[in-house]
């Protein structure tokens, strides 16, 4: 521990879980939006975007 | 520079800042007001719905998404501009920010972020009309409401009630791409039902709102011009709750839920005008507050389910 910065301390068990859902948290955040983009893309572009030469 | 290495090492996952504050996942959500967001999400729906527009069933879904989010991350900013009264109500005491929960900086972030993602989002998503509309929204009801009207003037739900009364407006403007009648309409009716609802709390809120020196009607104009204004809103309200009936968007249901309604919140407004003391006066104001949330959800439910499950019956010929 003695790399820490002066004047932080480690986390607490409890505070790391905390912190821990709250990144899971974010990345479903990031994930859902990855989601909406792809869907919102596909629903921009219509019908057509499966009608292409093979 | 303390502050900066205490950050950067708190996003190294090893250490927290000396006051850290342990927020939950679900505290950065009660900080969006997710019962608020229920009702921006119902009145927006309603405001699409009454607009008549085809449009992708996807593109709406996400429209409505972002305008909630946009709605949640006001709410927000309230919450992180506010958190000093909060704290001296009961009401409010409880919420993340003046529990410790969260720290202010957290949530002046996290309603930031909300706020251009949303309306960014639903401006590719629909339109920068509505994207501009929910911007109009969420600036109004952070710097506008709360950082000016709420602690300067009584008219302050009034004037502030805008913001609430836009999410139909938006609606439209997401899937039609303009802001048509039927969604003024609408605008104008939560707007006029705005004071007569919040008064009513009021009333009985008042030695708490005086505590944390916020000027509502009661505290400033007194009980009985509070009483006497909120009688003259519920009659310009219950004639209104009819326009859409006269304009053609509102049927048989509707106009059944719109005189009822209507003829309710009168008779709620006039209990309050008549009883001014003890337990009576509370029940009174208390069931004209119970009331009139019941009139908007009945009457926003008549027109989805008019317009969005096809019992749309004309009442003129």
């Amino acid at each position: 521990m003695s790399d820490l910065p002066e004047g932080v301390r480690p986390l607490t068990p409890e505070e790391a879980k905390t912190r821990r859902k709250r990144s899971v948290a974010i990345a479903l955040t990031l994930g859902a939006l990855v989601l909406i983009f792809f869907v919102l893309t596909i629903a921009k572009l219509g019908p057509q975007v499966l009608q292409r030469p093979l | 520079m303390t502050s900066l290495s205490n950050s950067l090492s708190a996003d190294a996952g090893r250490v927290s800042l000396p006051s850290a504050a342990g927020g939950e996942v679900a505290d950065f959500f009660a900080l969006l007001k997710p019962r608020v967001m229920v009702l921006v999400i119902f009145t927006a729906l309603v405001g699409m719905v009454v607009s008549d527009a085809t449009v992708n069933p996807v593109i709406a879904a996400i429209s409505l998404l972002m305008i909630a989010v946009g709605a949640g991350a006001s709410g927000c900013l309230n919450m992180w501009w506010d958190a000093d009264i909060d704290a001296l109500m009961t009401r409010t005491a409880k919420r993340p920010i003046p529990d410790g929960r969260i720290r202010p900086d957290e949530a002046l972030t996290f309603g930031i972020v909300l706020s251009v993602g949303s309306v960014l989002i639903l401006g590719l998503a629909s339109n920068w009309l509505a994207a501009g509309l929910l911007a109009f929204t969420i600036v109004f009801y952070a710097v506008i409401y709360s950082m000016w009207l709420k602690r300067a003037t009584a008219q302050n739900i009034v004037i502030g009630g805008a913001a609430g009364a836009l999410p139909p407006v938006v609606g439209q403007a997401a899937v039609t791409g303009h802001v048509g009648i039927e969604s003024l309409v609408l605008f104008a009716i939560i707007f006029i039902w705005t004071p007569p609802h919040f008064w009513a709390l009021a009333l009985v809120k008042s030695g708490e709102y005086a505590r944390a020196g916020i000027p509502m009607m009661p505290n400033v104009a007194g009980p009985d011009s509070t009483r006497r204004q909120i009688v003259w809103y519920s009659l310009l309200l219950a004639p209104l709750g009819l326009l859409p009936v006269w304009l053609g968007f509102g049927g048989w249901l509707y106009a059944a839920v719109g005189v009822l309604g209507g003829l309710g919140m009168l008779a709620g407004a006039v209990q309050v005008y008549r009883l001014r003391e003890g337990e009576s006066e509370r029940k009174a104001a208390m069931g004209l507050f119970a009331f009139s949330i019941l009139y908007l959800f009945l009457l926003f439910s008549a027109l989805l389910a008019e317009q969005g499950l096809g019992l749309f019956r004309a009442v003129a010929a």
